[in-house]
C-alpha cells in the first residue's frame, strides 16, 4: 500500500516537476519570510533578519536538493541528468566517443554472435508443448554393433524400434524419425530436399499443430502405404508452394512415386533436430516404397532410426531409463536380425537400452561445435577485455585532462560520489551504445557463421533469435565492461585535490608515478592478452595448414564425382553390371577426361564399409577377427586417384565373376594381418555376418591412403574389383580425372549419360570441395581465431601508441634537456624505444605463461601440432613485437624532432 | 544527506514531527518553532532535515498536505496527521517510552 503511494507519489514528481518545483520555492519562501518577520519581532532591523535567517537556512537549493534526494525519483532524475550531460560530452569530442564505439561494438558483437550460437544449439528448448518431459530413447553405449548405418543418429534398427514401442511404460507416447534427402525431382537431374522418416506418433506426442490441414497420425503409418500422405514444414510451404493453401492435395514426386501432401508444420516447427530443418516428413512405412530394394525398414539390420518419448506423469528420465534397462534382453532378443553370425549376435544381446533428457533436441552439431564455440566465445572475451583496457586507458588520459575540471566542481561542492556517478554515467552510456550497435553487428555476424558451415549438401538451419538469455548476456556484458574500464579512471579522475589543482597552472598536478603506472599496467596485460590469442590464431592457422598439407595417399585436385542413378530402369544383376561398365566407357572416352574409374566408396567421403577379414583359405580364427575397411572398385581407380602401387598390379577386365577372386590391399595391411610376410599370393576370405566369401588372392599393395577422415589413423584397407561383386548396385559412382576446368566437363557428362539412359539421375561434386567441406570446423577456428588475433594485436598497439606519446608528452622537458647538452636523434628515438621494450618484454613474458597454460583445451582440435609448439610462440612474439615497436616508432620520432628551444620554453 | 539535527537523538525527528501535528494541522515554520518551544529551546530543527522529513513522512502516508491561508493572510502549505500517521505515533511513543525507561535503569544501576 505504502509502497504503491510512495510510486504514485513519485511519478507525480516525474511528470509534473514544474508544480512541484514550484510547491516546494513557495513554500521555502514562505519558512524563511515567517523566520525573517520572528526576527524582526525580536528586534532586529530587516536586513539583519533576512541576513541570519539565510545563514540559519543554509542555502534554498541546498535546501531544496536535500527535499529532492529524500525521493528515490530523484535518482532517475540526476542519472538522466548524467546522461544527457555525458551525450554532450561525446558529442564534442566525437573520435573519442567513436573510437570507443566501435572497439565496444566490435568486442560484443562478437560476444554475443558466438553467444547466440551457442544458446541456439546448446541452451535452448525445444519449440513444442513441454518439452522438459522429453527423452532420448537409446543404446548406452554402443560398441561392436553391425550392419548398416545410414543415419546420423544410427540409434536403432526398425525391429527394435517396434518391440521399444510395444513394451515401454515410462512414456505416455513415443515416436522414431530419422534425417534423411529425398528426390523430388520427376526426373532427370536430381533435386534434392532435406527430409524426415517419422512414425505415426511424432506430431502427437511432440504437440505440433498444423498451420494447415492435418498432422500425420498413427492410424497414417500403417504396412504397406502406398499412398501415404507427406507433411511440409511451413518454411517450405512458404518458399516452394508461395504459402498457397491449395497445396494439400497436390503430389509431391519423391524417387519417383507421387505422395499427396496432406499438411503443413506449425510455423516455428523445424524438427528435433537442433542446427537442421526439414522440408518434407514421410511416414515411417512409405520408406519401402521409396527405397525399393535398399529399404532399411524391410532389413533387420538398418540401424536408421532415433526415438523419443513424452515422459508420463510421475516419471522421472531415470526411471524410464531403468524400465528400459530391465527390458532390453527381451527386446533385442526378439529383434535379433537373422543375418548376425554368433559374435554378430552376441554383442547385439548385450546391448541395453538407456533413456537421456532431450528438451533441447537431438543435435550432432552440438558434439561439433560446442567445445570450439566455448572457446571462440573465450577468445572473443578476451577481446572484449582487450578492448576495455584501451578504453580504460583513453578515459584515464582524459580523467588527467579534466583534472581541473573535477578540482573545480569539487570546490564548487560537489561530492566525490557524485563525480563517480556522472563519470560512471558517462562509460555506461559508451556501453550502451557499444552494446547496442554490437547486438546488431552479432545479428548478421551469427548468420554468417552458420552460413560458413553450411554446405550445399548439408545446409544448416540454427534458429538465431533475441530471447532472454541472449539480451542477458548482452547486457551483462554491456554493464561487466562499463565497470571494467570506467571504474579505475573515475576513481583517479576524482582523487584530486582540489585545492592543489586549483593552484597548479599550465600542467597538471596530478602526473605523479602511481598514475601512470596503472596505464602501464594496462598495457602490459593488452600485450599478453593478445599475446595469447595470436598463439591461438597461430595454432589453429598451422593445424588447417597441416590438415590442408597432408598427403591422404590420392590427389585432390582435378577430380571429379558423378553418381549416376539409374534405378528406373530396373536391371537385373547382370545388367547393372554390363550398364555400368558401359557409363565408364563412355565417359573415358570424353575430350579432356584423362582418367575414370568406379567406386563404391569415395575417399574422404564419409562413407564406408567394413567386414571381419579371415587371413588363409580355411579355418576361424581365435576370438575377434581383424576388422578392414573395403571398397569395390573398377580398373583404373588407383590411376584416377595417383595411388602409387608399391607391388603386384590392377585389376583389369580378366577379374571378373567366374574367375578367381582378387583382392589389392594397402600398406597397413600387410603391415599388421601379413605380418609383414611378403603378401602377394597371399589368401584370405572376408566374412559378412552369416556368410563367409570364398577365398581372396592378393594381387597388388598400394600406398596407404585416408579413407573416411583426413584426421584419421590409417587402417587396413583392402580393394576387391566391382565386377566381382555379388551385389552391384544400381548406381555408379564415377571419378574422373581431368586437367580441363572440371565445370567445363558437366554437360558433355549430362548428355552422355541421357544418352545412355533417359531417365538417369546424376549428382556431381568436386572431389577438393568435398574434402574441403570436412575440414570446416578447422577453417572456422582458424579464420575466427585469426581474426580476433589480429584485432587483439591491432588494439595492443593503440594502447601501446596512447601510453608511449603520453609518456613522450610528459618527459618533454627532460629531452629537451637531453637535446640541448648534445643528444642527437637517433640517442632520444632509442630512448622512447626502450621504454617500449620493456612493456613489450614484460606482456610477452606474461603472455607466453598465460598462452602456455590456456593452448592445452585447445589441443584436441589441433592436427599433427602441439598446443606448445615452439615456432608458433615464437611467431606470436616476432609479429606483435614488430606490430609494437612500429607503434610506438611513431611518437619516438616525434620526439626526436623536438625543438629543444621549444620543449624548454614550454615551462 | 544528514536527517539528524544536531542535539536529536538519532531517529526521532519523526516522532516529533508526528507529535507537533497531534492536535492540530501546522505549517512548515510553525513545526520547527512548536518543537523549539516545548523543547524550551534545546531541539533546533533545522529546514535542511525538515522538509526532506516531511516529504519521506508524506511518502509513509503518515502525513498529508494542504495550502491554506495563515493567521497574517498568506499561503501555505499545511501539513495534517492521517490515520496511518496517529497510529505511528502511538506505536513510536509506545516503544520510546519503553526504551528510554530501560535506558534510564541502566544508568541508575551503573551509578
Amino acid at each position: 500500500m505504502s509502497l504503491l503511494r510512495n510510486l504514485a507519489g513519485g511519478v507525480r514528481g516525474l511528470f509534473r516537476k514544474k508544480q512541484v518545483e514550484h510547491e516546494m520555492d513557495e513554500e521555502l519562501r514562505g519558512y524563511l519570510d515567517a523566520t525573517v518577520n520572528d526576527k524582526i519581532r525580536a528586534g532586529m532591523t530587516r536586513s539583519e533578519a533576512l541576513r541570519a535567517a539565510r545563514i540559519e537556512m543554509g542555502g534554498t537549493e541546498s535546501v531544496k536538493e536535500q527535499i529532492r534526494a529524500a525521493t528515490w525519483e530523484s535518482l532517475i532524475e540526476t542519472l538522466w541528468q548524467d546522461l544527457k550531460f555525458g551525450l554532450r560530452l561525446l558529442r564534442f569530442n566525437t573520435s573519442f566517443a567513436a573510437a570507443a564505439i566501435l572497439s565496444l561494438a566490435l568486442g560484443i558483437g562478437a560476444n554475443t554472435a558466438i553467444f547466440q550460437l551457442l544458446d541456439a544449439v546448446r541452451l535452448r528448448t525445444l519449440p513444442v508443448k513441454n518439452p522438459q518431459e522429453l527423452a532420448r530413447i537409446a543404446i548406452d553405449h554402443r560398441k561392436n554393433a553391425s550392419g548398416h548405418f545410414t543415419s546420423r543418429y544410427s540409434d536403432l534398427t526398425y525391429a527394435t524400434w517396434e518391440q521399444i514401442r510395444a513394451q515401454q511404460q515410462g512414456f505416455s507416447k513415443v515416436f522414431a524419425w530419422g534425417p534423411t534427402h529425398f528426390n523430388i525431382a520427376p526426373a532427370g537431374e536430381v533435386h534434392i530436399v532435406q527430409g524426415l522418416w517419422v512414425s505415426g506418433e511424432f506430431f502427437q506426442t511432440l504437440g505440433v499443430e498444423p498451420a494447415l490441414g492435418s498432422l500425420l497420425l498413427p492410424s497414417d503409418d500403417q504396412q504397406e502405404c502406398a499412398s501415404a500422405g507427406v507433411i511440409l514444414s511451413y518454411s517450405y510451404w512458404q518458399h516452394e508452394y508461395g504459402g498457397q493453401r491449395d497445396v494439400l492435395g497436390l503430389k509431391l514426386t519423391i524417387s519417383r512415386h507421387p505422395f499427396p501432401i496432406i499438411g503443413v508444420a506449425a510455423r516455428n516447427f523445424y524438427g528435433v533436430e537442433v542446427g537442421r530443418s526439414f522440408d518434407v516428413a514421410v511416414p515411417l512405412c512409405a520408406e519401402p516404397v521409396i527405397n525399393s530394394d535398399d529399404s532399411q525398414l524391410k532389413s533387420r539390420i538398418g540401424w536408421w532410426l532415433a526415438a523419443i518419448g513424452r515422459l508420463k506423469p510421475g516419471w522421472s528420465v531415470d526411471r524410464a531409463a531403468a524400465q528400459l534397462r530391465a527390458i532390453s534382453p527381451g527386446i533385442f532378443q526378439a529383434a535379433l536380425p537373422t543375418e548376425f553370425n554368433a559374435s554378430n549376435a552376441k554383442n547385439f544381446l548385450q546391448h541395453k537400452l538407456a533413456a537421456s533428457p532431450a528438451a533441447s533436441g537431438i543435435s550432432d552439431l552440438r558434439q561439433q561445435f560446442e567445445d570450439p564455440l566455448w572457446l571462440l566465445l573465450a577468445l572473443a572475451g578476451l577481446v572484449l577485455l582487450i578492448a576495455s583496457a584501451n578504453l580504460a586507458n583513453l578515459l584515464l588520459a582524459r580523467a588527467s585532462a579534466r583534472e581541473k575540471e573535477m578540482g573545480m566542481r569539487m570546490a564548487m561542492g560537489a561530492s566525490r560520489a557524485r563525480l563517480m556517478r556522472q563519470l560512471l554515467a558517462e562509460s555506461l552510456l559508451l556501453a550502451a551504445i557499444g552494446a547496442a550497435c554490437g547486438a546488431l553487428l552479432a545479428r548478421n555476424v551469427s548468420q554468417v557463421l552458420v552460413a560458413s558451415l553450411s554446405t550445399p549438401h548439408d545446409p544448416l538451419f540454427v534458429d538465431i533469435g533475441m530471447d532472454w538469455r541472449v539480451l542477458g548476456f548482452t547486457t551483462a556484458l554491456a554493464v561487466l565492461t562499463c565497470i571494467l574500464f570506467g571504474v579505475a579512471p573515475a576513481l583517479r579522475a576524482t582523487s584530486v585535490a582540489p585545492g592543489a589543482v586549483l593552484k597548479e597552472s599550465g600542467r597538471g598536478a596530478t602526473q605523479g608515478h602511481s598514475r601512470f603506472g596503472l596505464r602501464r599496467i594496462l598495457v602490459v596485460s593488452q600485450i599478453a592478452l593478445s599475446l595469447t590469442l595470436l598463439v591461438g590464431a597461430l595454432l589453429f592457422a598451422r593445424s588447417l595448414n597441416n590438415l590442408a598439407k597432408l598427403d591422404p595417399g590420392f590427389r585432390r585436385d582435378g577430380i571429379l564425382v558423378a553418381d549416376i542413378d539409374f534405378t528406373a530402369r530396373h536391371l537385373d544383376k547382370e545388367g547393372r553390371m554390363a550398364f555400368s561398365e558401359e557409363l565408364l566407357r563412355r565417359l573415358r572416352a570424353i575430350p579432356g577426361v584423362d582418367a575414370a574409374a568406379n567406386a563404391a566408396i569415395v575417399p574422404l567421403s564419409g562413407d564406408g564399409i567394413g567386414h571381419d577379414v579371415l587371413m588363409g583359405d580355411t579355418g576361424e580364427p581365435e576370438g575377434e577377427a581383424p576388422v578392414a575397411a573395403f571398397n569395390y572398385v573398377s580398373p583404373g581407380f588407383f590411376e584416377t586417384l595417383q595411388t602409387p602401387f608399391l607391388v603386384g598390379r590392377d585389376f583389369d577386365d580378366h577379374d571378373r565373376t567366374g574367375a578367381p577372386n582378387v583382392a589389392i590391399v594397402n600398406e597397413t595391411f600387410v603391415k599388421k594381418l601379413a605380418a609383414g610376410k611378403s603378401p602377394l599370393a597371399m589368401t584370405f576370405r572376408v566374412r559378412r555376418m552369416k556368410r563367409t566369401s570364398a577365398p581372396y588372392q592378393i594381387i597388388g599393395v598400394v600406398k596407404d591412403t585416408k579413407y573416411t577422415d583426413l584426421r584419421e589413423e590409417i587402417g587396413p584397407i583392402v580393394y576387391t574389383a566391382k565386377a566381382q561383386s555379388d551385389s552391384p548396385g544400381t548406381d555408379a559412382q564415377i571419378l574422373l580425372r581431368s586437367r580441363v576446368p572440371l565445370a567445363s566437363l558437366l554437360s558433355a557428362i549430362k548428355t552422355m549419360a541421357s544418352q545412355a539412359d533417359p531417365d538417369a539421375d546424376i549428382i556431381f561434386s568436386n572431389f577438393h570441395q568435398m574434402i574441403d567441406d570436412g575440414l570446416l570446423r578447422d577453417r572456422l577456428m582458424a579464420r575466427l581465431s585469426g581474426f580476433f588475433g589480429v584485432l587483439a594485436a591491432l588494439l595492443a598497439a593503440i594502447g601501446l601508441y596512447g601510453v608511449i606519446s603520453y609518456m613522450v608528452e610528459r618527459r618533454r622537458n627532460e629531452i629537451g634537456i637531453r637535446m640541448a647538452l648534445g643528444a642527437d636523434q637517433q640517442s632520444i628515438i632509442r630512448l622512447v624505444l626502450r621504454e617500449t621494450g620493456l612493456l613489450l618484454l614484460t606482456g610477452i613474458v606474461t603472455g607466453v605463461a598465460l598462452a602456455l597454460a590456456t593452448a592445452k583445451t585447445a589441443a584436441s582440435m589441433l592436427f599433427d601440432l602441439k598446443s606448445t609448439d615452439l615456432l608458433t610462440y615464437f611467431l606470436a612474439a616476432l609479429s606483435l613485437s614488430a606490430v609494437a615497436i612500429l607503434a610506438s616508432f611513431l611518437p619516438a620520432r616525434r620526439a626526436a624532432r623536438f625543438d629543444p628551444m621549444v620543449a624548454l620554453r614550454n615551462e | 544527506m544528514s536527517d539528524k539535527p544536531s542535539g536529536l537523538v538519532q531517529g526521532t525527528l519523526d516522532m516529533l514531527i508526528l507529535k507537533t501535528l497531534e492536535l492540530e494541522a501546522r505549517h512548515g515554520y510553525g513545526i520547527a518553532m512548536r518543537i523549539e518551544q516545548i523543547s524550551k529551546g534545546v531541539f533546533h530543527v533545522n529546514p535542511g532535515s525538515l522538509f526532506p522529513a516531511f516529504r519521506r513522512l508524506e511518502r509513509a502516508g503518515w502525513l498529508k498536505s494542504e495550502w491554506r491561508d495563515t493567521e497574517n493572510n498568506r499561503r501555505a502549505k499545511y501539513y495534517l496527521l492521517t490515520a496511518e500517521g496517529r497510529k505511528q505515533l502511538k506505536g513510536e511513543t509506545r516503544e520510546w517510552a519503553r526504551q528510554a525507561a530501560a535506558i534510564a535503569r541502566i544508568l541508575e544501576a551503573e551509578s
